[in-house]
């Protein structure tokens, strides 16, 4: 057990109102809209929420386990996102053995780097070692069907579930002078995020009118893209107190979370799109895959590393 | 603890771990979960194929579903040991003597009489008609077994069921997983009809099984 920063502890209890409060209003919709369509929508509405809350409870409870809980949390995320990511795409028997190795040599490998801080191999393992090994082993399988193809796919889908997402829980071997080391920072990157997402949904849903990218994300409008990205980089700045930015930087940081999470949603999105799919998978109730629920993370985290780690590690 | 009540907990366990593993995705079209006797029946392209359709049944369903196996597979040690008193496998031997080279076939009306005797007044089977796992890509012609039970058992219910992504979590000739979301849809059932013809009939419950593939 680490000890509970009375900072985390505000934080907590935030997200908690948040979710009571959005709770009422979801209830409260679904006495007062009658039209059948709009009820649907509601419906949708109430079991996103419910998902939020078991998905708060989660994150909340592997915070107090410490840096392992939060560890094997997101490196749990990083083998459902894989599987989720593979089982859309057209992979051959031959590449059975190389993803037998990135599921249970590299992603693992990645996230025990981090456990034991390891800071110049964790950055390379995936980026140079994985990204050999893979058309290396392909290679040895014999295959040359569609061999590039087949190799970047499993190159990429590695960066983008296990390393990019494993920068979120890297956070916490950030050591930041006069900023204690625990969970703040990515509990700050995580609330962002997914705000940003939320936010995004909900300007959408009130406001939204002309479409962003009809082709790749039907549902993303310029409404709900303004207000959503305007929205949690206000509330991103007003959360300054937790990080250990200013005020005008936490909105500049914000900002920059927001973007890279759109770029994230409508990057996996275009992927979906490709495959004729909608969701990446079913396991989080209304909301479709972990993939669709972590797209906007993966872009976002490895960039908030990067700016905390340059600027504020000395 | 009673020898039965371990089996049970160990055949819950086995079915909850099988589901994890394959993040299978199960669908019932134009037919429900039902525990009176019936073959499920299936495309074959993984040694997965059968527990994660065992454990895909409702517990009610699945107590009552017997896998039907090839002996020589399923003969020797733990194995064995659950072949036998976990899923309760009706265990077909394939050939006439041990090594399958140098015997003959067994007779397959001593095969068909074994299942019958499995199924009994309330057990289901669970089968696979292709006879051997393909490599998911095809479904192979059904062998005659399938249509033999029928004759014996006028009205006997057919589940079809088709198996989707097994061939990537474990293919044939590997024995490591890989972790792949599956996906399992049960069709409508069929009965042999009267005086339908064998090749008629096997095209039939083979179509059955495709179309299951075709609704993706």
């Amino acid at each position: 057990m680490t000890h509970l920063d009375p900072q985390l502890v505000w934080a907590f209890s935030g997200v908690l109102g948040v979710l009571v409060l959005s709770t009422a209003i979801g209830v409260a919709l679904k006495f007062a809209v009658k039209k059948p369509e709009a009820q649907a929508t509601i419906h949708n509405l109430n079991t996103r929420i419910a998902a939020w809350w078991v998905m708060s409870a989660i994150f909340g409870l592997t915070m107090v386990v410490g840096q392992i809980g939060s560890l094997v949390l997101f490196g749990m995320m990083s083998l459902l996102a894989l599987r989720e990511y593979v089982t859309l795409l057209p992979t051959r028997r031959a590449d059975h053995r190389t993803l037998f190795w990135s599921f249970f040599i590299f992603t693992p490998l990645q996230y025990l780097l981090i456990g034991i801080h390891w800071y110049g191999m964790f950055t390379l393992l995936i980026p140079v070692y994985a990204f050999l090994f893979v058309p290396t082993r392909l290679v040895l399988a014999g295959d040359t069907e569609s061999f590039l193809q087949r190799a970047s796919t499993i190159q990429w889908g590695l960066m983008v579930c296990v390393y990019c997402l494993s920068y979120a829980p890297a956070l916490l071997m950030l050591k930041i002078p006069g900023y204690a080391p625990d969970a703040k920072l990515l509990l700050y990157l995580v609330l962002v995020d997914q705000l940003s997402d939320v936010l995004q949904y909900v300007w959408g849903k009130l406001l939204g009118k002309h479409k962003i990218a009809p082709l790749i994300s039907p549902n993303k409008t310029w409404e709900g893209f303004l207000g959503g990205v305007l929205t949690a980089t206000l509330i991103g700045a007003a959360l300054w107190w937790m990080t250990p930015f200013r005020t005008w930087v936490a909105a500049i940081v914000s900002l920059t979370i927001a973007l890279m999470g759109f770029a994230g949603g409508l990057t996996m999105s275009a992927i979906k799109r490709d495959r004729g799919v909608k969701d990446y998978g079913t396991l989080i109730k209304g909301h479709g895959g972990i993939l669709d629920r972590m797209d906007s993370m993966c872009f976002a985290a490895p960039i908030f590393f990067h700016i905390v780690r340059y600027f504020y590690v000395r | 603890m009673r020898p039965n009540l371990v089996a049970g907990l160990i055949a819950g366990t086995i079915a909850a771990a099988a589901r994890l593993i394959s993040g299978v995705q199960v669908r019932w079209v134009d037919s429900d979960p039902d525990p009176r006797p019936a073959v499920y029946f299936a495309n074959h392209s993984s040694h997965l194929d059968f527990v994660v359709l065992w454990s895909s049944l409702p517990a009610e369903v699945r107590t009552r579903a017997r896998p039907v196996a090839a002996q020589d597979y399923w003969s020797s040690g733990l194995r064995r040991a659950l072949a036998v008193n976990v899923f309760r496998a009706v265990l077909i031997a394939r050939h006439t003597g041990k090594a399958e080279s140098d015997s003959e076939p067994a007779d397959p009306r001593l095969a068909i009489e074994q299942m019958l005797e499995a199924m009994g007044e309330n057990e289901s089977l669970i089968l696979f008609p292709e006879g051997t796992r393909g490599t998911g890509e095809e479904v192979a012609p059904f062998k005659s077994g399938l249509y033999y039970l029928c004759q014996r058992r006028p009205g006997l219910r057919l589940i079809p069921a088709y198996l989707n992504n097994l061939n990537r979590i474990l293919p044939k000739g590997e024995f490591l997983p890989v972790p792949f979301i599956s996906k399992l849809t049960f069709g409508p059932e069929l009965t042999l009809e009267a005086g339908e013809s064998k090749p008629a009939f096997l095209a039939r419950a083979r179509e059955a099984v495709c179309k299951l593939k075709d609704l993706g």
